[in-house]
């Protein structure tokens, strides 16, 4: 049996999947980038190896998330596809016509748009991450709550604050006060929902035709409150899908089964590559007024890949020596 | 003089010519760098948009290397271009450098104050040779504006990963070194050589894009992450709503602006916003009428002409069917946020074009 792995290396969670030919998710990681990426999807690979079925066999391998670069050359994938992508695709496949995907993860956050199962829009957040994850997760820390729980307390609230939510800074100096007025933390952890849902609809989904069905995906997901607060924004259902916050990693494993169709063997380079030493480095090549960051991945002490030159002379140095393709 | 002004693209050598003409020494800036940024940024007011910045780098750069003199030149209207040559000459008479600012208005908008600017460029020579050096700049521009289509149009095709855009550097020194005009004349047919020499596959059908926005940031490669670059070595074909040569035609040899752009905006924004926003949004209307697969305006954060063209964009895109992304830059835009964003998009008009999520995989 051929089954396809997936992986998004996101800034913040790292998310590794195990799909069949029929989308099913067979085995899932969910593990914190800690800005070691390479490190951390070596670990994801060393716990997912024992629960690979026996009879299965990797047929290919897909990346996707804001390390994909850097990742997709390290294990060898047959697919590098962007984020916006891969949940896309992971969403209409979980959810069949779906129109809205609704996406917030570690530090970003999205807008997907879809009619007829064709992406038609869609939006990132820009300048500001107020409502990801890691401002969440800095809150409930501050106030002690597990992150967990975060959302079901909001759902004990009857009377949710206004937060001033543009700005992650000014909401935490909001939150404070209005502690020190006395609220209850239900009422300011749902207020804080509120806040959050608004800055985001505001923002990233600003000029956008949101419809029904509407998939909320992501991290945050979790957040039961979040949940809650679209749903009171939006006057529509939003729907959390059973593998929320593997989604990108879902889409990119589903991407890898259709590269194969036009390709013979996978580029994977197996699951001894947790075992590997890579390694990753940058330098400035100023050799042209361009001053170019150029990114080195050397594998066992060997150079395996160099990449983000605008004239490729150092891709092309690679290429001479090694006989390795260039990015 | 020792001359100096800021670097836009293709218009670089067009000025150095020009000036050389008219026999003065041009210092001629770099092609802007983060360093540039960098040095411009420290300077500037935070809010002042990303052409400001870049500019105000290039301008102590080239004071650094001797110029005693900037030339620049500015809008007119609710844009903010129109202040920043006042703004650019005191931060730096602030910061202790003597220059003199020589700052050109639309000729046909202050034509007494353009006449006394051009006066003090012009120096001894007559108009007339003024007059033949300022045709034989415009000979010149039009090749540059056809070797960059040239390569717009072969990137998406070529053969091997990044010979399009040797080739046009290699045809851009030609063009630079050709300074008379029956050097112009045959440097123009070597260079259009040397580009169709470029091995490219005829039969691809690239997706095709539109680029729109603030003039600065879409003429000068650096401003815009190379985002024409990026988008050919994704397999896409651009083109622009503004060249050097239609600019000129335009916005300085008329006041009306490109009026086809303008006209079509009409039903949506009837009146002029500054800037292009005007044009923003016709060119959106223009290039769905012919057929691109999508548009891609580009605006430094923070220009209001083309927020005011934002707002346009969700009912032009459903009233025409096609896809916009729109960029905001400042000097905090990551190219990875950029690069994701493009490569998202061209997956959006692949699947459009094949009603199909799964183009591409």
């Amino acid at each position: 049996m051929k089954i396809y792995l997936g992986i998004d290396v996101g800034s913040v969670s790292t998310s590794l999947v195990l799909a069949d030919i029929d989308n099913r998710v067979l085995a899932f990681e969910y593990l914190w980038t800690r800005g070691q990426p390479i490190q951390v999807v070596q670990e994801g690979l060393r716990s997912l190896a024992p629960q690979i079925p026996p009879d299965a066999a990797i047929g290919g391998v897909g990346v996707t998330g804001s390390a994909r670069n850097l990742i997709g050359v390290a294990v060898g994938a047959d697919v590098v596809k962007n984020e916006i992508t891969a949940h896309a695709i992971a969403a209409d496949l979980v959810m069949p016509g779906v129109q809205t995907v609704l996406e917030i993860g570690g530090q970003d956050s999205k807008i997907i748009i879809l009619r007829h199962g064709v992406v038609v829009d869609f939006a990132m957040n820009t300048v500001c991450a107020a409502g990801t994850g890691s401002f969440l997760d800095h809150q409930a820390a501050r106030l002690g709550i597990p992150i967990e729980d975060f959302g079901a307390l909001a759902l004990k609230s009857n009377n949710p604050v206004h937060i001033a939510g543009r700005c992650s800074v000014f909401a935490e100096s909001d939150m404070v006060h209005k502690q020190q007025m006395g609220y209850s933390i239900e009422d300011i952890i749902a207020g804080l929902c509120d806040a959050l849902v608004r800055n985001y609809l505001n923002n990233v989904g600003k000029g956008k035709e949101i419809l029904s069905p509407v998939v909320f995906q992501g991290g945050v997901a979790a957040n039961v409150g979040i949940k809650a607060a679209f749903e009171k924004a939006l006057e529509l259902e939003a729907i959390v899908p059973e593998h929320y916050h593997v989604m990108g990693a879902l889409g990119a494993a589903i991407l890898a089964r259709f590269s194969m169709e036009s390709k013979i063997e996978s580029s994977f380079r197996g699951f001894a590559l947790s075992e590997l030493q890579f390694e990753a480095g940058t330098f400035t090549c100023d050799g042209c007024p361009n001053i170019c960051e150029i990114v080195n991945l050397s594998l066992d002490g060997e150079l395996l890949a160099r990449w983000g030159g605008r004239c490729g002379k150092w891709e092309e140095l690679i290429v001479q020596s090694q006989n390795i393709l260039p990015l | 003089m020792k001359v100096a002004f800021g670097h836009m693209g293709t218009l670089t050598p067009i000025m150095e010519m020009i000036l050389e003409d008219l026999g003065h020494e041009a210092i001629t800036p770099n092609r802007p760098t983060r360093q540039t940024l960098a040095l411009g940024a420290k300077h500037a007011p935070e809010f002042a948009c990303i052409p400001f910045k870049i500019v105000l780098g290039t301008y102590l750069e080239c004071l650094k290397l001797g110029a005693d003199t900037l030339v620049s030149g500015g809008g007119y209207g609710p844009c903010r271009a129109g202040l920043y040559g006042e703004l650019h000459r005191r931060i730096l008479k602030d910061l202790g450098y003597e220059f003199d600012f020589i700052f050109f208005w639309p000729p046909l908008k202050k034509p007494f104050h353009f006449y006394k600017q051009l006066h003090k460029l012009k120096g001894h020579h007559s108009w007339v040779y003024l007059w033949r050096i300022i045709k034989k700049a415009y000979s010149k521009l039009a090749v540059l504006d056809d070797l960059e289509m040239m390569a717009q149009r072969i990137r998406p095709r070529e053969l091997k990963h990044g010979s399009t855009s040797k080739g046009f550097e290699q045809a851009m020194d030609m063009m630079r070194q050709a300074k008379t005009g029956p050097e112009i004349a045959s440097a123009g047919e070597e260079a259009r050589a040397l580009m169709q020499k470029v091995p490219f596959d005829d039969t691809r059908q690239p997706l095709k894009v539109g680029i729109i926005g603030e003039i600065y940031v879409q003429l000068e490669p650096f401003a815009n992450y190379f985002l024409e670059e990026q988008l050919g070595h994704m397999g896409v074909e651009v083109r622009r709503s503004i060249y050097l040569t239609s600019y000129t035609r335009h916005d300085i040899l008329s006041t009306r602006g490109d009026m086809g752009s303008r006209t079509l905006a009409m039903p949506y924004l009837a009146q002029k916003v500054g800037g292009h926003g005007q044009n923003s949004v016709g060119d959106i209307i223009r290039y769905a009428k012919n057929g691109y697969n999508g548009v891609i305006q580009l605006a430094p954060f923070s220009c209001i002409p083309e927020i005011v063209a934002k707002s346009l964009v969700p009912r032009l895109s459903k009233d025409y069917s096609i896809p916009v992304l729109t960029i905001f830059i400042d000097e905090q835009t990551g190219a990875a946020g950029i690069q994701t964003r493009l490569e998202a998009f061209v997956d959006l008009m692949d699947q459009r074009r094949s009603r199909s999520l799964l183009v591409g995989a």
